[in-house]
């Protein structure tokens, strides 16, 4: 007994209990993240494997037997209760009952794309290899059976023959490329006859605010006609190209059959991808499957965000975040220095320091709000006023864009920055300040020349925690400046080339887009999941980046940091 | 009589103010002559005076660190300072090139004089002073930079732009800090590379590169080797040919192997000061004895 308690003391002694105690929390917080990032990497990576699509028949609530098509995605069970209050035939015998939620897509023929089937009653599945999965460009996705192909109204390729489905593949493929041609017409040639003709506009405008008259109004006027003439000349052209391509676009149709022998025209313009999936293999499959995802990564949402990909929102959070360090990093390093070096240390100087230590608990909503309120309204209404009279009353910097959403997240992330900054530059040796004083030089060429230099890894640690809480906030970006869909992107090829009053998109506002505000939530779903993950893999990309950065400049101010 | 005409000489030689009555040792010293070693072959009075303290009294706070210290530093010689810790030797030293002015709570009294020259004056301009006074601290502190930046610094805060010039200094410098055969194939390394005797002695090349004209060493050697302390050491005894040198050291050995004059502080007070074969084989006063014999603890 003695002996027991002993050994149990000198194990507490040792200090054993408390390494356990350490390396259980450090293990619970592993298996925490480690989990989360695998629930939601499962969930968003298996949204672009090309799932095989079932026919099978069920029986209704009247006792007819019906066809159904489509992707199965998930079942659960459920009391059978339920079922028969439903109006389900369910044998008396059965407590529970198997449901499975069927992806039966055909919006635009059934009304609803996903729907729950009860598995009493059900057929046998079965995979038919020409059953067809047709990603549309309107109403989501198409399941059903080729039964030609038509050209001009004429059929060209009936299913059976030899070349129907190399046909199908090119056909498809032309159309794909006939609508990018399309894009790429109205984003550029457009874009940029429609940009010019509103500075043209904008110029005209400002002509009759200055109060110019007389022979120099009738010259500059005389100018502008004539430019918007020679713009007028460009957009009939291209105009022009746009439309036979438009023509061209909707010269084929495919015609097919749903699981319940229903005839659909699907002309080929709305055709995103045909595909086969249950006569393809693993490498065909993978081969898709890496496909789609480069589209969700590289593509322009389509059908309210819950189609296509995420582009502009990836686009949006990246510029937004390189924006907001571009402010927040001088601002911050400034701040902190004159606290630091130059502020005398007193009851002002702790007051000031502890509200800028608390404005990094202040909710990030309220810097929303204040954004809003100060940066949109009263700066960029006054910057309107003084730079842009000649657009209103259709407000340039006055409404919420890029660059308020950046300065708004600089002020949040500013508390951050400057702690870091302090800390960094409170940990340099005076030794090395007096050296430097020592050979004669100012305080400020100590600073510059040899203190901030070697506070830097600690600003970039600094940044690197703004970075991480810039790019997941979500809450005051809706109000400065993130919007669901922005019609362009905030960096392009015409002039000023970054648009820093355009709104953007965002990836954490997409994710609750897509998740609360889409009128499919079982479409959107894996999008959330996809979406997340994206974001915390952009957040892990950036932050590595940063860290990167820092260890390089702490390797070459190694020695003088110890 | 002797000792008055010997003042007479270096005041005419310096043309120094005329109330200058500096004494051979400390203040209570001075009231008995009678110990004043006038038949010894070195002697302060017959220096050149580079720079001389009056009255100089320093306080941190309400806390006094120095009392009424007055003293000389003579010209191109070494002068040491040893005493126990916290006896305001280092303080004493910083006054020289005012790096005490870095402490907030520092205030001072009384005056000291570079060529007749206050340099409390409201006027000196402070970053000049300390062009002219260099100073190396008792750790390494090289800049992050590279061996060439360390040296070159002082020069490229005067604006000196010039590669070839900036090339020939840092060459001379490193010569005359005896660390230039080590580093000449490395020099833009980064200084964190050398071992801390180099550092050290990169440190004074860094300080004689802008070719001041005194030299402050506040316990240069205290954090190396024995190798790289004798290195210093024979560095030290090179620098006194161009430059006046103070140093505070520990070692009583060090100061009696590299000054030619040495001062024994205590408690703030300056108790002693003289040669240093004077102050180590016949000291004066009895505190100096009990130190030197190691009676203090």
């Amino acid at each position: 007994m003695k002996s027991k308690s002993n050994s149990f003391t000198s194990w507490y002694k040792s200090g054993a209990p408390w390494i356990w105690l350490n390396g259980g929390a450090v293990a619970l917080s592993m298996v925490m993240v480690v989990g989360l990032l695998a629930l939601i990497a499962v969930r968003g990576f298996g949204h672009f494997w090309p799932a095989d699509i079932l026919q099978t028949t069920f029986v209704d609530q009247q006792g007819q037997r019906l066809p159904v098509m489509g992707e199965a995605v998930r079942s659960e069970v459920i009391p059978a209760v339920i079922a028969r209050d439903n109006g389900y035939a369910v044998p008396e015998d059965q407590p529970l009952v198997t449901r499975y939620l069927i992806k039966q897509g055909n919006r635009d023929v059934t009304s609803r794309d996903f729907m729950w089937y009860l598995e009493t009653g059900m057929d046998e599945w079965q995979y038919p290899e020409e059953a067809l999965a047709i990603e549309r460009r309107e109403w989501g996705n198409y399941y059903g059976f080729p039964v030609e192909i038509r050209e001009e109204g004429k059929a060209v390729s009936h299913y059976g023959g030899q070349d129907f489905w190399q046909q199908l593949e090119e056909r498809a493929e032309r159309s794909v490329n006939l609508h990018r041609e399309l894009r790429r017409i109205e984003k550029t040639d457009i874009g940029r006859i429609n940009n010019a003709m509103e500075r043209l506009r904008l110029q005209e405008r400002r002509l009759q605010l200055d109060g110019i008259s007389g022979a120099e109004l009738a010259e500059a006027e005389a100018d502008i006609a004539a430019r918007r003439a020679e713009l007028d000349a460009q957009y009939q052209l291209v105009k022009a190209e746009r439309d036979e391509i438009v023509k061209q676009t909707k010269r084929d149709q495919l015609v097919t059959t749903t699981a319940d022998g229903k005839e659909v025209i699907i002309p080929f313009e709305k055709i995103v991808r045909v595909s086969r999936p249950n006569a393809m293999g693993v490498l065909a499959k993978s081969g898709q499957y890496l496909e789609r995802f480069w589209e969700f990564l590289t593509d322009e949402p389509r059908e309210a965000n819950t189609e296509g990909g995420i582009f502009p929102a990836i686009f949006g959070t990246v510029t937004m975040v390189i924006v907001m360090s571009i402010i927040v990093t001088p601002f911050g390093v400034l701040a902190a220095i004159y606290l630091r070096e130059y502020a005398r240390q007193g009851i002002v100087l702790r007051l000031i320091r502890i509200s800028v230590y608390n404005l990094a608990g202040v909710p990030s909503i309220v810097y929303g709000v204040f954004g809003l309120g100060f940066f949109v309204y009263f700066l960029g209404g006054s910057i309107d006023q003084l730079f842009y009279p000649e657009s209103l009353p259709a407000p340039t910097f006055g409404t919420p864009g890029l660059f308020w959403a950046s300065l708004t997240l600089a002020l949040l992330t500013l508390p951050v920055v400057i702690v870091s900054t302090e800390e960094g530059l409170a940990r340099i040796p005076s030794t090395i300040r007096q050296g430097s004083l020592a050979l004669g030089a100012t305080k400020a060429e100590t600073l510059w020349k040899v203190v901030v230099p070697l506070a830097t890894p600690a600003m970039m640690t600094g940044l690197i925690l703004a970075i991480a809480r810039a790019a997941g906030e979500v809450a005051p970006l809706m109000l400065v400046g993130v919007v669901k869909l922005a019609p362009s992107l905030p960096v392009d090829g015409n002039y000023p080339y970054l648009h820093l009053d355009q709104k953007i998109m965002h990836l954490g506002f997409h994710v609750y887009d897509v998740g609360f505000q889409s009128p499919s939530v079982e479409a959107a779903r894996p999008l959330v999941y996809a979406t997340s993950l994206v974001l915390v893999m952009l957040i892990i990309i950036l932050n590595i980046a940063a860290i990167k950065i820092r260890n390089n400049l702490r390797e070459k101010y190694r020695s003088a940091s110890d | 009589m002797l000792e008055t005409s010997e003042l007479e000489l270096t005041r005419s030689t310096l043309n120094q103010p005329a109330e200058f009555s500096q004494p051979v040792v400390a203040d209570d010293t001075a009231a008995t002559p009678s110990h004043t070693q006038a038949n010894k072959p070195m002697l302060l009075t017959d220096e050149a005076i580079k720079l001389q303290v009056k009255d100089l009294n320093l306080y941190y706070g309400q806390k006094r660190a120095l009392n009424n210290v007055s003293m000389v530093i003579p010209e191109k010689k070494v002068t040491a300072f040893i005493g126990p810790s916290g006896c305001g030797k280092s303080t004493l030293l910083r006054c020289f090139n005012r790096m005490n002015d870095l402490v907030d709570s520092c205030r001072i009294e009384g005056e000291i004089l570079m060529d007749g020259k206050n340099i409390y004056d409201k006027d000196v301009d402070v970053p000049e002073l300390r062009r002219q006074v260099g100073m190396v601290f008792q750790k390494p502190n090289p800049f992050p930079k590279s061996i060439y930046e360390n040296v070159a610094y002082g020069l490229r805060l005067q604006g000196v732009k010039s590669k070839r010039v900036l090339d020939t200094v840092v060459e001379n410098s490193l010569r005359g800090a005896a660390l230039w055969d080590e580093v000449k194939d490395r020099l833009h390394d980064n200084a964190f590379g050398l071992s801390g005797g180099q550092q050290q002695r990169l440190v004074i090349a860094r300080a004689i590169a802008i070719e001041p004209e005194v030299i402050l060493l506040d316990e240069p050697a205290s954090a190396l080797d024995p190798i790289s302390t004798l290195k210093i050491e024979e560095l030290i005894y090179e620098l006194k040919n161009r430059y006046t040198i103070v140093i505070v050291t520990h070692n009583m050995q060090q100061a009696a192997r590299v000054s030619d004059y040495t001062a024994f502080m205590f408690m703030g007070d300056l108790v002693e000061h003289s040669a240093t074969d004077e102050l180590f084989t016949n000291p004066v006063k009895k505190q100096t004895e009990d130190y030197i014999t190691g009676r203090y603890g």
